[in-house]
């Protein structure tokens, strides 16, 4: 039998969150104030929460690992956030962003919870402007729209390249508000290394100072992991340095099941790898395939630079395959092609594991139509593409000079070089309708959950799935656990659950100084990276994932005899930092495989060679897989399938074409 | 290419550092100057010994953590980037590097070329803010902005948090910084109802944790990695004034 039960509220699906929200039980002001919330992660997710929590006055503490909670990964995302304003009339809405987002995600979503992100996601457009964040606008000082990811409608707000970043900062000032009225106690440099549950409820965590090296314990009538998602496990993805699943993993390994694992997001336009000393991938963001054309020589191994290939003898393979939609196809489907023309051997750069985005036609394009603006007579073909660069340096100046920066190679004499890269995890912690994983008062906020992208996420949308989990779901969902706990007094932390899990995390860390292997922490990252990578990235075959499986624990057991951390336990040391979160990866790691290897169909990021059509597309199986794997923790290396069946009563699932 | 570092080496607060010198060897041009220190670390590792602890997560120039001072220079020779940014194509073979951390006393060394910057979260609790809780919000279209205003409160917002322009100040001055918040949030018209408070209250935290007064010397502008001007201390300026007459 199932044990899970998503809590999804009765009623139509406009009706569903309006009668929760006017139902649910709510929590007194004067309880409130004596009911603690941890929460793991300063992102838009944690922020967000933070911050509303306090405002609505329970007492809050936050936690991250970084220096400061402006800084948390979020602040890098660049394209833009999603949000069913209609602001440009162009048929728009609350519906038509729940559908693109449903089939979108290759149909293994939740309706309800995506229909809910789509209703609240106005509201945090509101929100963040009413805060101060400067998201860009038009001539007449109202809001600007671009359209992102090959939608319809223009519904993407942003703030240049740096949406991210700007709200981002706005969740940050309105916690460090909180901070500053004493409703909540930030926990900067922190790492939670365990949660604490008490007769089967989450009632705190363990955190190292990363600063003493001290352990601490951290009582909270609820625990809110927001840390992120996993795509480091990797090693090389566009996530931070510091991006990792330990606050997840720790909370999986007490209970909380961990939904569709081996779901990734894999973004087809980022700076190719130059060599083994990388350490981080960059992404460049998806809005420039509006105006980019991709392609390879249709020559193997051709050195020739890219200028010196003749027209008829360039593939552009994207427009070749998918007619339709071209350069603009989904990112699973673009990533993979990228894939398909390197691996067939017509790759370029030195690497040979990248293609070209090529911007010669749009300088053409839009000088053409600036000459004519300018009113310039018998332009020369020199002229022309001199005012399309204008133009194109007006829209993309930004990136252009990141990859010069980052490449030293100009894209605006040569075409870029990109590869596909890992970008987002779509999978994480298991959360019903109210954002509870399966252990009670333990909730998984953002990118840590598994909610809403289904098999693929859609551009902008997990900003706008952060903050709408922060700002506008937790405060009202918490409140129906939270209404039965307000006689729960204060647990004291000298309780034995508490010195249990103190001991725990304590044990761990002797372990991994006493082992003083050979190889650096790093060097079995990478390792892990190149596994999974290879066998459980782009594509993904029963053969591969079974190797994968096994070499993975091979590599556990070898990290665990062989890993060397340098420095003490009890001061600043990032290595030992690092050395948790690849333990943690390695487990991760092998159970992402074999989420990969039950599911053989093909959908969204997850590409079972298996299963494909004649022409190589991904083929879904609905009968077989339309459900949620939610994976239990058993011991080191056994997990437990667990399936929630998903009901599509409103869209009916179809196989997504592009051609 | 093969280069000499001389790095700040300091095992906490409360014990005195000094510069170590490393030669490092068949550096690529490709890599980033965080990697050349990856590089680095792996070889201290090897040997046992302890690796240098440095600021960074993002290495994409957004999230601010980086923090080297290298050759006297906030985030190194080049304008307008971050030590992550900065790529050993700008470096030649045989070159001698000193890095060293922010000096300031409101940034305290935690270790190495790690400092504490929560010197800058406070002041951001103390008023870099606008007061509005979730839930409260008007439709966003019902405050149209102008152009040049949003487009220089984004300017200003763009501010990344790093401290360069403290580090570089022989003064130790974070008008630079705070400026940038204030300016952003009185550039508008949702911001303007607490402006007053808001920089009395930023400029009295800023005095609180110890950085040093603003003799306009620039030199913080020309180190932003992010070109955050010096008109915004300007305005800020005006608006402290302007608060002050009011009082
Ligand atoms: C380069 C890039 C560009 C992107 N662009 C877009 C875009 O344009 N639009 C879009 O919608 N999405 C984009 N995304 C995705 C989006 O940015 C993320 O999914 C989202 O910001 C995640 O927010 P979060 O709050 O869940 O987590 P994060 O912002 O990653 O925050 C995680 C927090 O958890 C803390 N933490 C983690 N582990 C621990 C621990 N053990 N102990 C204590 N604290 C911990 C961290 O310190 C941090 O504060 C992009 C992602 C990347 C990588
Ligand atoms: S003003 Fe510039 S130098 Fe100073 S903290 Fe902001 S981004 Fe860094
Ligand atoms: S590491 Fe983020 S700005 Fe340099």
């Amino acid at each position: 039998m199932s044990k899970l039960d998503s809590k999804i509220p009765e009623g139509t699906l406009e009706e569903k969150w309006m009668k929760f929200r006017s139902t649910v039980p709510l929590v007194n002001p004067s309880n409130k104030r004596s009911i603690e919330i941890v929460i793991v992660g300063s992102g838009l997710a944690g922020a967000s929460a933070a911050s509303t929590l306090a405002e609505l006055g329970y007492k809050v503490k936050c936690f991250c690992f970084q220096d400061s909670p402006r800084r948390a990964h979020s602040i890098a995302a660049q394209g833009g956030i999603n949000a069913a304003k209609n602001y440009q009339n162009d048929g728009d809405s609350t519906f038509r962003l729940f559908y693109d987002t449903v089939k979108g995600g290759d149909y293994r979503s939740r309706e309800a919870n995506v229909y809910r992100l789509a209703e609240v996601s106005s509201n945090i457009i509101d929100q963040c402007v009413a805060q101060g964040v400067p998201l860009a606008r038009e001539y007449g000082g109202l809001l600007s729209n671009r359209s992102f990811g090959g939608t319809q409608v223009q519904r993407t707000f942003y703030a240049a390249g740096q949406t991210g970043q700007q709200l981002l900062l706005g969740a940050y000032s309105a916690l460090e508000r909180q901070i500053g009225l004493g409703n909540v106690t930030m926990y900067s440099r922190h790492e939670m290394l365990e949660v604490v549950t008490i007769e089967g409820k989450a009632r705190g965590i363990i955190a190292r100072d990363l600063i003493s090296g001290k352990l601490e314990r951290h009582f909270g009538h609820a625990v809110l992991i927001c840390s992120g998602g996993y795509g480091n496990v990797f090693y090389l993805s566009t996530n931070a340095m510091g991006s990792n699943a330990t606050a997840a993993w720790k909370a999986h390994k007490q209970g909380a099941f961990f939904g569709n694992p081996c779901f990734t997001q894999i973004h087809p336009t980022c700076i190719p790898v130059s060599g083994d000393h990388q350490s981080k991938l960059t992404l460049m963001s998806e809005s420039l395939r509006n105006d980019g054309r991709i392609w390879v020589p249709k020559k193997k191994d051709d050195t020739r630079k890219a200028v010196d290939i003749p027209e008829e003898e360039r593939d552009y393979y994207l427009e070749r395959r998918y007619p339709a939609f071209g350069n603009l196809v989904p990112r699973d489907v673009a990533s993979r092609a990228a894939k398909e023309r390197c691996d067939a051997g017509y790759g370029v750069g030195k690497s040979k594991m990248a293609v070209f985005l090529d911007f010669a036609a749009a300088f053409e394009r839009y000088g053409k139509q600036q000459v004519l603006v300018l009113g310039i007579d018998n332009p020369s073909a020199a002229e022309i593409r001199k005012h399309g660069m204008d133009v194109v340096k007006e829209k993309y100046g930004n990136l252009f000079d990141m990859y010069k920066q980052i490449t030293g190679e100009n894209p605006y004499e040569m075409p870029m070089r990109i590869y596909p890269a890992v970008h987002y995890t779509m999978g994480g912690l298991w959360v019903d309708y109210n954002l509870m994983t399966t252990v009670p008062g333990l909730y998984a906020l953002g990118e840590a959950n598994f909610s809403d992208h289904g098999a693929n996420r859609l551009g902008a949308s997990a900003l706008m799935q952060g903050l709408a989990d922060g700002y506008f779901v937790i405060p009202y969902t918490i409140g129906s656990y939270l209404s039965n706990e307000i006689r729960v007094k204060p647990i004291s932390t000298d309780s034995e659950p508490f010195v249990a899990a103190e001991k725990r995390v304590q044990e761990t860390i002797n372990k991994l100084f006493a082992i003083k292997g050979k190889h650096s922490v790093d060097h079995f990252h990478k390792k892990l990276g190149k596994i999974m990578w290879d066998k459980c990235g782009m594509a993904r075959n029963e053969k591969g994932l079974t190797e994968a499986i096994s070499e993975i624990r091979a590599l556990r057991e070898e990290f665990w005899k062989d890993v060397r951390v340098t420095g003490d336990a009890n001061e600043f040391n990032p290595e030992l930092e690092k050395a948790g979160r690849v333990a943690d990866f390695l487990e991760l790691g092998e159970l992402m495989c074999m989420d990969a290897l039950q599911r053989k169909e093909s959908c969204g990021g997850h590409f079972r060679e298996e299963s494909q059509t004649e022409d190589g597309e991904a083929k879904r199986d609905d009968d077989k897989f339309a459900f949620v794997a939610a994976w239990e923790y058993k011991n080191q290396g056994s997990f437990e399938l667990h399936k929630e069946e998903l009901v599509f009563d409103i869209v009916h699932p179809t196989q997504r074409s592009y051609k | 290419m093969n280069l000499t570092l001389k790095v700040w080496r300091q095992k906490n607060a409360k014990e005195a550092g000094n510069l170590m010198t490393y030669p490092v060897k068949d550096i690529s041009e490709d890599m980033s100057f965080l990697e050349m220190f990856d590089v680095l670390n792996e070889q201290l590792i090897s040997k046992g010994d302890e690796p240098i602890a440095f600021d960074h997560d993002c290495r994409e120039g957004i999230c601010g953590m980086c923090s080297m001072f290298i050759n006297g220079r906030p985030h190194g020779p080049k304008e307008g980037i971050t030590t992550c940014q900065l790529h050993m194509r700008s470096f030649k073979d045989g070159d001698t590097i000193v890095v060293e951390p922010w000096r300031s006393k409101a940034f305290p060394v935690v270790k190495d070329l790690v400092v504490d910057r929560s010197s800058f979260d406070r002041i951001i609790a103390a008023g870099g803010f606008i007061s509005v809780n979730a839930g409260n919000a008007q439709d966003a279209n019902n405050i149209p902005i102008p152009k040049p205003d949003a487009d220089k409160a984004f300017e200003a917002a763009a501010c990344i948090g790093c401290g360069a322009c403290v580090a570089t100040c022989k003064n130790s001055s974070a008008m630079l910084f705070v400026s940038a918040k204030v300016s952003q949030l009185a550039l508008l018209p949702q911001g303007k109802i607490e402006a007053t408070a808001r920089v009395q209250e930023m400029v009295a935290q800023m005095d609180k944790e110890g950085f040093g007064n603003c003799s306009n010397t620039g030199a913080c502008e020309i180190e932003c990695p992010k070109g955050i001007s010096l008109e915004n201390i300007a305005r800020m300026n005006r608006e402290f004034f302007v608060a002050n007459l009011t009082e």
